[in-house]
């Protein structure tokens, strides 16, 4: 057993939670000298208050929130990687659909959601086709990118022996492709808390949700400045929390072979 | 063709089948000539053949159409003019009753998220041979390139001459009769290398393999080869052949000898021939 301190995986998680511990008594020490009011700036200590006060709304908002992002990331990826699939298997069909796919990234969420949560009526359903949107394009991308980069020489061996376009999509662009897939998910999986929130502030404004981001707006509304902060600690931790288990996954899958998973030797 | 002619035992007859003379040619490259499509005149016509059971080896300075010939003799191109007969015809695929022949890489191609055992069953996958059929076969192929304490092993954890082991493992999995090698060992260091060519001389000499081999070392052709072809360039053509008439099978003490010395010192002075701008010497 070696000891803690020289262990990695505790130094990466100790590192970054110590910075965080000492920014936050700086945090606290230094509005508590300046008393700064609370519903100017509050302070973590007014924040934990309000994390525990509000806990249950808070955590039913955040249940939907969530709910919304992990339905939108699993359509993204499901879609993202069908037509990711569609774009590889020629040229032309890649040359005309890709700008449609370029559209649907640089099209800002907030500019199509109003349009979309009038049009679909169940708002979960129509948070969730917001949040897909701005969480499909990486996977289709990344997806896209990872099926065309096969190994010429290994392309050339599955010609020479005369495999199926069948054999060769699952025994050689799949498996190349892997890398790029889980590079993807990260990305998405954080722009589908994004997306989802984006859409709760549009769909908020019109007083028909009830996740985090309406959280924030109500308590804007009523200068709980506090529970705003609190939401928005949710939140972050939400976005932390996916993009760590999308490292974990893509360690999972990956460790054994691909150059970004396997640890250095030392 | 194994009919026993009159007064004859099987046992002669057997001898008479063996003999090189009575077997048909591995490879017959009839007046087969390659223009690429830019025009470019890769190879001059060329008449060629590879006996069963021969160790051939292509040298030439670089440009001479070595590799475009073993890729002919692969069929991985067509010849624009002339044809190619294997054992007299075609070949059979993986899974196929036949001939076949395999091909190894200047670069080892494995699967990178596959390990050694997945990576030289693949041309058996490939040709639907069923896993239990294939475990045995891959098993025995891992053997004889000396990796079976690898077999559970990635890639990226083994060296570049394991890696070219593997690679090789992977061709004689299927069992092929003609083994076709372009520039295999070219990227690994000359320790490793000369490892790798007793090996090979091994492997080949136990199956009975025909080998067809691309270098551009002169000790690695002379060590290795029954027959070396050396070739020049502009366009593509055979310049000389050396015969390397000397037991078999062969060890680094033939490295040693004085005749392996002097077979180089020739092969050297006719690859500096074949260089010139215009080669003289014939062409066939």
């Amino acid at each position: 057993m070696k000891p803690l301190l020289q262990s990695e995986t505790f130094v990466r998680i100790a590192a970054p939670v110590g910075v965080g511990i000492v920014l936050f008594c700086l945090w606290e020490i230094g509005f508590r000298l300046a008393v700064v009011p609370v519903y100017l700036f509050p302070k973590p200590s007014d924040i934990f208050t309000s994390l525990m006060h509000n806990g249950p709304s808070l955590l039913r908002a955040l249940l939907v929130t969530l709910r919304v992002t992990l339905q939108a990331f699993a359509l993204a990826v499901v879609l993202g990687t069908l037509i990711a699939f569609v774009f590889v298997q020629s040229r032309a069909i890649e040359i005309s659909l890709f700008p449609y796919a370029v559209l649907l990234q640089v099209t800002p969420v907030v500019a199509i959601a109003p349009l979309i949560i009038i049009l679909v009526k169940n708002t979960q359903l129509s948070l969730t086709i917001c949040a897909t949107l701005v969480a499909l394009f990486p996977i289709i991308s990344n997806t896209t990118l990872g099926l065309r980069s096969v190994d010429p020489g290994l392309a050339n061996y599955f010609r020479m022996n005369r495999a199926s376009r069948l054999k060769t999509l699952i025994k050689l662009r799949i498996p190349g492709a892997l890398p790029y897939f889980f590079g993807g998910l990260r990305i998405s999986s954080g722009l589908a808390l994004i997306g989802a929130v984006v859409a709760e502030f549009v769909a908020g404004t019109g007083g028909r949700s009830s996740g985090l981001a309406y959280e924030i707006l109500d308590a804007g509304f009523t200068l709980d400045i506090p529970r705003m902060f609190a939401a928005l600690f949710l939140i972050t931790l939400t976005g932390v929390v996916l993009f760590g288990a999308m490292v974990a996954l893509s360690k999972a899958a990956l460790s054994s072979w691909h150059e970004s998973e396997i640890r250095a030797e030392t | 063709m194994n009919a026993l002619l009159p007064g004859e035992t099987f046992d002669e007859s057997a001898k008479r089948m063996t003999a090189s003379s009575d077997r048909p040619p591995a490879v017959e490259v009839l007046s087969a000539e390659k223009v690429f499509t830019n025009g470019t005149r890769g190879l001059a016509p060329i008449d060629l053949s590879i006996a069963d059971g021969e160790f051939l080896t292509l040298i030439g300075p670089s440009g001479c159409g070595k590799s475009t010939l073993l890729k002919l003799i692969a069929n991985l191109i067509e010849p624009s003019d002339g044809r190619l007969l294997w054992w007299r015809g075609g070949f059979a695929q993986v899974g196929e009753e036949g001939r076949r022949l395999a091909f190894v890489f200047q670069e080892p191609t494995l699967m990178p998220w596959a390990r050694v055992d997945a990576n030289v069953r693949l041309p058996l996958e490939l040709a639907d041979v069923a896993m239990a059929k294939a475990a045995p076969m891959v098993a025995d192929a891992i053997e004889r390139v000396g990796l079976s304490a690898f077999s559970r092993h990635f890639p990226q954890q083994l060296s570049g001459g394991m890696k070219m082991r593997v690679s090789i493992a992977r061709a004689l999995v299927t069992n092929p009769n003609l083994l076709l090698m372009d520039e295999p060992f070219g990227a690994l260091d000359e320790f490793t290398r000369n490892k790798l060519d007793d090996d090979l001389v091994r492997l080949w000499w136990d199956r009975k393999l025909t080998t067809v081999f691309v270098t551009h070392s002169i000790y690695e052709a002379v060590f290795l080869s029954t027959r070396i072809i050396v070739m020049a360039a502009n366009p593509g053509r055979i310049f000389r052949t050396m015969t390397i008439d000397q037991p078999q099978p062969r060890d680094g003490s033939f490295r040693d000898s004085p005749k392996f010395a002097a077979y180089c010192r020739e092969l050297s002075t006719w690859l500096a021939e074949a260089s010139l701008p215009i080669a003289s010497g014939s062409v066939s």
